[in-house]
């Protein structure tokens, strides 16, 4: 049984998409047959940061729209085995989502023997976001540490419990934390919320914090997904947030302001 | 009141009576066919589902313009009297139908979102319909539980953008209601998390309702129609747990011991 997850946030800018390409690229790295789908059909961004931008023939709606089979539309990783990408169309809009046509290409990946299905979903709560989210077992919801955005997730949260095929049926989608651009310095000058607020606010389970870090947007601008990149904190986070979706126990990282020793302070190192 | 008398009235406050904007879910009767026998049919089995939702309960009435049949309003109204509904307003309609309803003492209603309908003595027409909306898949969320008073539970967060209305009944709430999110009901309301967004009790004019939550941070709060905002509400209690409670037609908040 293939998992489906949606990325999903409300707000835009936060995160999703670098998000959903760490996420499923963990995944695969462990082992798991993953593919990450772009439903920011018109603005697509996912291809870039998975760095298969010159390899896109074909895309989601072409799928959709029985003009390419999945197998053309999918683009295989270059990094990682297991891991294939199915890019959205960007001369499209995103009215050519079809439930029915989202359905099916769903349950075509999950009878290939897919593990985890990753929705990348466009912000907002218009079509688009609902296609996204609307088959998902399991929600990651995105969010910066500041008031309009966990707003915005504590809508997508709403929309989600009550609006998609889980909820219809009676079920709850499983829900979880994400929480980008996090900066334990500001956080204790009071300039940004802290973890336990947005936990609070959100009332839901934190499945990670990724703190703000100069190596996610080196690494969405040279199209490599972030997790790959061991040294960095962000790149950390994102394994222990693969670790904690398959079930480990790790404790949260990043999240208390580091003291600098002198030495530190001296040759201060980022 | 006599007309000897308007010249005092304007100059102080009538003792006699209060008037106030009311807040009131309705229910509203979408006729789609005038066809006597199978009206009468129909209404009958939709009653004897919920026999104790359809006591004394006002209807707006309200016409599809397609709808056919020989069926006058009158008779269309008696009908609905004699299965406990009671049509207060007429919305919409036809020239001749509000004729017929002015007849009927029913007051009119403009189509569409009417700010101000001429009111019956009793009950008050709503302003303002609510639709109740369920957080979980539920087909009917006002349908009360028979003997249940129309009590509703919900153990989820209300989220942002959320409306939950419990007709007939209480309301509680066992987690959070978050800012940007509404809830009312005909009785109390308890809210055992933080209750962040908009509280409305007694929706339907019960001063005795209460609301009861475990952390006051609410945006609105409002009892019989009487409320008050966050900014009025940010006193010593403000993020305590609370009981609010009309007292001599006063919004009061009070500790809960």
């Amino acid at each position: 049984m293939a998992k489906i997850i949606v990325v999903t946030s409300g707000k835009g800018g936060v995160g999703k998409t670098t998000t959903s390409a760490a996420i499923s690229s963990g995944l695969a790295l462990r082992g798991h047959k993953t593919a990450v789908i772009d439903f920011d059909i018109g603005l697509r961004n996912l291809d870039i940061i998975m760095n298969c931008e010159r390899r896109v023939v074909y895309d989601f709606v072409n799928v959709i729209n029985n003009e390419a089979t999945l197998k053309q539309a999918l683009i295989k990783d270059k990094r990682v085995d297991n891991l294939f990408i199915l890019p959205a169309s960007q001369t499209r809009d995103k009215d050519a989502l079809s439930s029915e046509g989202v359905e099916r290409v769903l349950n075509e990946l999950a009878d290939d023997g897919f593990e985890y299905i990753i929705c990348d979903s466009p912000a907002g709560i218009e079509h688009g976001a609902f296609m996204a989210l609307y088959f998902a077992d399991m929600a990651i919801v995105v969010a910066n540490p500041e008031v309009s955005s966990v707003r915005d997730s504590d809508r997508i949260l709403g929309i989600l419990q009550s609006k998609s095929r889980r909820a219809e049926k009676g079920e709850r989608v499983e829900e979880c934390l994400l929480i980008t651009r996090y900066n334990p310095e500001r956080v204790a000058k009071g300039e940004m919320l802290g973890v336990t607020d947005v936990e609070e606010i959100l009332a839901t389970k934190l499945l990670a914090v990724i703190p703000e870090s100069e190596s996610v947007l080196k690494a969405s601008n040279q199209g490599v997904p972030v997790i790959h990149d061991k040294e960095s904190k962000a790149g950390q986070a994102y394994d222990d947030a693969v670790a904690r979706l398959l079930g480990e126990e790790r404790d949260h990282r990043f999240v208390e302001v580091e003291h600098k020793g002198l030495f530190q302070r001296l040759f201060g190192r980022k | 009141m006599s007309t000897v008398e308007n010249s005092m009235l304007e100059s102080q406050p009538p003792s006699s009576f209060r008037l106030k904007a009311g807040l009131f879910p309705l229910t509203l009767l979408e006729v789609q066919g005038l066809d006597r026998q199978s009206f009468e049919r129909e209404l009958q089995l939709k009653v004897a589902e919920a026999p104790a939702f359809f006591q004394q309960t006002p209807v707006i009435l309200s016409f599809d313009a397609d709808a056919r049949g020989d069926m006058s309003l009158a008779e269309l109204v008696e009908l609905c009297r004699t299965q406990g509904l009671v049509p207060v307003v007429l919305r919409g309609g036809s020239e001749e139908l509000q004729q017929q309803a002015l007849q009927q003492g029913l007051a009119l209603m403009p189509e569409g979102r009417s700010r101000a309908a001429k009111a019956e003595p009793e009950p008050s027409p709503a302003e303002d319909v609510p639709e109740p909306a369920a957080p979980a898949a539920e087909d009917e969320p006002s349908a009360p539980v028979p003997g249940g008073g129309g009590n509703r539970v919900i153990t989820t967060p209300i989220r942002s953008g959320q409306q939950v209305y419990a007709a007939g009944g209480d309301l509680i709430v066992l987690s959070s209601v978050s800012a940007g999110a509404e809830v009312l009901a005909d009785g109390n309301i308890h809210v055992y998390g933080p209750l962040r967004g908009r509280a409305l009790a007694g929706v339907r004019g019960d001063t005795g309702a209460r609301i009861f939550c475990q952390s006051l941070e609410a945006e609105l709060i409002s009892i019989a129609g009487d409320f008050q905002l966050s900014d009025d509400l940010r006193g010593k209690l403000w993020k305590q747990p609370v009981q609010i409670c009309l007292s001599d037609q006063k919004l009061t908040v009070e500790p809960l011991a």
